[in-house]
């Protein structure tokens, strides 16, 4: 198979950016997407020229390091799958792929593909965890969870932390990421302790990021990798104000 | 040199408790001026970064990743062990110690061992404390599944993603320590070189992989956290940026390497399917419970496996072993596969692989009951190769996926240079010469949640401090200066190669000769090979761009630069243990069966090695193991 690639290239953090056209040829079907762009870049190393950074680690859709805007979609045209796990069987032959970054005013570019999302850890630094020192807690099973909330619960708690809901939403939302996160645990006894402290100050700290607010598009969904439902938004709000309404 | 674990005395339940005993304590108040530094946020690391922020160490927090939650600990598909016998059929720390030494084929040490199954229990009422959604009961209770051939269900889990639940409870407890100042973290920055002043750990180097600059970090202690070596195959399912760097850069500053020969290879993984494969993925070993594996009994059959009939197939996992059939251990149906594949048997593209067939499943059960068992599995197989497995048998095939060997440390986590602690897969100490499932986990946590923060106080009160030393210390600017003359040296060869072809040509070689099965005659070879090798790489291989930016290609050459050094290591160790056992497979040393034959007369040892130089050959030193617990026993599986 051939493909016309795309590409953006940007040098650094401040530094202007632009389109690059790469042509690849004789790819199997059965290469994936990253494995493309691997045999593209040994190609560039190969002639001098300099390869195309992006992010990538496990490579099999779990670890949330890949994140490529592919035609305009986060992790591309897949349903529920990263960049990582695309086959290029699923494109068409011949095709023209532009392959751009998370594009966020909360993900700045550092260079061509690659973006800073530490701005998903702070804002769970802020409170998405249980504060629980490592020590002797109870048995496990002192405290009773019932199974529909601990299926919930994992639903929420499935998020890769990729930042696709921020690439696809047109206000560069996280409130799928954080709603995941705040339903994981307010689904929860373990995370009830601190359920009004915890989502009040991840969302002080979401809008400090310079994340925007959801509009009910829903296109964080239909780009989420692990398919997390938009209700976790709903759940998030309506955490946030039960949380306002005790304050 | 004979080494010392320094396991403490008393019968085996009580060596622990009294060791925390006789452990001297920091003062509380005198913590936060001890400083110390856990390179890796993965299981081992982030639990162990987090637990000594939460004591009051000053603790400076590396990961090479963008952010502590995706090391690959992350990808842990199956569980993790715990002897909490919720499930009342037998279960014990005993048991489970037990299962734990007689599965790692007995080359571990009975005390860190037991001491791993005493601590399990404690490691999940921890992570449910910290909100980790483990599958649940209707009753409300944890629900347990047994897993790896084992005879009694200890096994929790979080779907197939325990490994990724796991580890954000231990990212969750480390950022709140990083919202507490008490950890500070810095990502995008990997670890190149182990400052080591008056032969203690004092210190790293680090490189910031975004700006390129090279940084000195002191510290009380150094801990790595930083995983294991499987990428030397270059096709693993580890992660694409898993390296041995750190934990070989400790060992060339004189840190010993226990047992490297040992490595873990699955037996059910999706073949490679061309040249252009960059990894492997695993597929859960629960489908040997249903399929049945074959190959054509013809060499280069190349017929569609529909249309091979069924007096030309060749059952060969029931053929050999009738009583244990499809399911016997991972090492066993690993080296069959490869048998038959080297005798020209194998199918699919390139000859590597054997059938996987459900058909007869199928029909039994129905295709119903397939699917709601293994559909998942049935679609990640689906979507790497565009096969529909209900139709036609799938293709597997055994790739490397953990190692066993790892850092040389003693009974407290500590290597044999006094402050740099080791934690997790980087270390050798629990699993022998072969893993069982749903034990790494079980490891890295215990390490970092409970037996590091304990033992780390002990070193550092043992210590007077830094004693007014600081980065501007010689032995920082000779480290500092190595790293950056390295890295220039690399973009300055200008050479016509990429990094990753001599990757690949050196992943080949040591599956080759140094995979599934070893000779003494491959070995040999591998060691005239892999010099060879090297050197072409330092003359021949282009690296692009400069030292002073994000350059991943930079990245990727120093860490194949180690690993064309650390082969010569593993192939060393291959061939001076002269035994086959777990993972380790001599094809000289075997039972008439063509079974793993041991020698416990002359390698009940921990084999650790002293670095001596590139390209010479390194020191052996042993740390003999002894049973007093445990009977030593062949395993059978006919």
């Amino acid at each position: 198979m051939k493909f016309t690639l795309k590409v953006w290239r940007q040098p650094a953090r401040d530094k202007p950016g632009r389109f690059e056209t790469h042509e690849v040829s004789d790819v199997s079907p059965d290469t994936s997407f990253l494995e493309m762009l691997d045999i593209l870049n040994n190609r560039l190393e190969g002639e001098s020229k300099s390869p195309i950074v992006f992010d990538s680690d496990c490579r099999e859709g779990i670890c949330g390091a890949c994140s490529i805007v592919i035609n305009g979609r986060a992790h591309g045209d897949g349903e529920g799958t990263t960049t990582c796990q695309l086959y290029m069987r699923n494109f068409k032959d011949g095709e023209t792929l532009v392959l751009e970054p998370f594009r966020a005013r909360a993900f700045p570019v550092l260079k061509d593909l690659v973006v800073d999302r530490s701005a998903f850890d702070r804002i769970i630094q802020a409170g998405g965890y249980v504060s629980v020192n490592t020590g002797a807690p109870q048995d496990a099973n002192a405290l009773p969870v019932p199974k529909v909330n601990a299926d919930l619960a994992m639903d929420a708690a499935q998020c890769i932390g990729c930042g696709a809901c921020v690439a696809a939403c047109k206000n560069a939302s996280a409130m799928l990421f954080v709603g995941a996160k705040v339903s994981h645990l307010a689904l929860l006894p373990q995370g009830a302790v601190e359920r009004e402290r915890r989502v009040l100050s991840m969302i002080e700290q979401m809008e400090a990021e310079g994340f925007g607010n959801c509009t009910n598009e829903y296109e964080c969904e239909a780009q989420c990798p692990k398919q997390i439902s938009v209700s976790n938004i709903a759940r998030l709000n309506r955490e946030f104000y039960r949380a306002k309404a005790r304050e | 040199m004979i080494l010392d674990s320094k396991i403490p005395d008393g019968p085996l339940e009580e060596k622990w408790d009294r060791h925390r005993f006789n452990l001297k304590l920091v003062n509380p108040a005198n913590k936060r001026k001890h400083r110390v530094i856990v390179v890796g946020t993965g299981l081992a690391g982030a639990s162990a970064a987090a637990s000594l922020g939460e004591l009051g160490y000053d603790v400076l927090s590396f990961c090479f990743q963008d952010s502590a939650r995706r090391a690959h600990s992350i990808a842990a598909q199956g569980g993790i062990n715990a002897a909490k016998n919720y499930r009342n059929d037998g279960d014990s720390v005993f048991r489970l110690f037990y299962d734990t030494v007689k599965g790692g084929d007995y080359r571990s040490r009975e005390a860190n061992v037991h001491r791993l199954a005493a601590v399990s229990v404690n490691i999940i009422d921890q992570c449910v404390a910290q909100g980790v959604p483990f599958a649940r009961e209707y009753g409300g209770l944890l629900d347990n599944r047994s897993f790896g051939g084992a005879q009694v269900s200890r096994t929790f889990y979080a779907r197939g993603q325990t490994g990724q639940q796991l580890l954000l409870g231990a990212y969750g407890a480390l950022m709140r320590q990083v919202h507490a100042k008490k950890v500070k973290l810095y990502t995008r920055h990997e670890m190149l070189d182990l400052v080591v002043i008056d032969g203690k750990a004092r210190g790293i180097i680090t490189r910031d992989l975004v700006t390129g600059a090279l940084e000195r970090w002191i510290a009380d202690a150094v801990c790595l956290a930083t995983g294991g070596y499987g990428n030397v195959f270059f096709l693993s399912t580890n992660a694409k940026n898993c390296n041995v760097t750190a934990a070989y850069r400790a060992y060339r500053r004189g840190a010993y390497f226990a047992n490297p020969c040992f490595t873990q290879i699955h037996p059910t993984c999706i073949p490679v399917s061309g040249d252009h494969q960059s990894k492997l993925t695993l597929m859960s070993e629960s489908l040997r419970n249903d399929g049945r594996v074959w190959v054509p009994k013809n060499k280069g059959d190349q017929r569609s496996p529909r249309d091979v009939p069924e007096s030309e197939r060749d059952y060969y996992l029931e053929r050999r072993y009738p009583s244990f059939g499809n399911l016997v251990p991972r090492d066993v149906a690993s080296r069959n596969a490869k048998a038959q594949c080297d005798e020209g048997k194998g199918v699919g593209p390139g000859g590597y692989g054997v059938y996987l067939d459900f058909s007869d499943a199928i029909e039994r059960d129905s295709l119903a009951t397939i699917q709601a068992k293994y559909g998942n599995l049935f679609d990640m197989y689906e979507e790497i190769t565009g096969e529909n497995a209900y139709h036609v048998p799938m293709r597997i095939y055994p790739a490397v996926h953990y190692t066993m060997g790892g850092l040389w440390v003693d009974y407290n986590l500590m290597g044999t240079i006094p402050g740099l602690f080791v934690l997790g897969e980087a270390n050798f100490s629990d699993h022998g010469a072969n893993r069982l499932g749903a034990s790494a986990l079980m490891q890295g946590l215990a390490d970092g949640y409970f037996i590091l923060p304990y033992t780390i106080g002990g070193y550092i009160a043992s210590q007077s401090g830094l004693g007014g030393q600081t980065t501007q210390h010689e032995a920082f600017a000779e480290a500092e200066s190595a790293v950056r003359e390295r890295a220039e040296k690399l973009l300055s060869v200008n050479g016509k190669r990429t990094v990753d072809s001599f990757h690949r040509q050196l992943g080949k070689l040591m599956w080759e000769y140094c995979g599934m099965s070893r000779t003494r005659g491959g070995l040999e070879h591998l060691l005239k090979e892999i010099p060879g090798l090297r050197a072409e790489f330092w003359e021949n291989v282009t690296v692009q761009g400069s030292p002073g930016e994000f350059n991943q290609c930079l990245e990727r050459a120093g860490r194949v630069a180690d690993f064309l050094e650390f082969a010569e290591l593993m192939a060393t160790d291959a061939l001076s243990r002269e035994e086959s056992c777990g993972g380790h497979f001599r094809e000289e040393h075997q039972t008439e069966d063509g079974e793993a034959k041991r020698d416990d007369e002359n390698f009940c040892h921990v084999s650790a090695w002293a670095f001596k130089g590139v390209g010479v050959t390194p020191e052996l030193h042993k740390e003999p193991l002894t049973f007093e617990n445990v009977k030593l026993t062949q395993r059978s599986y006919k």
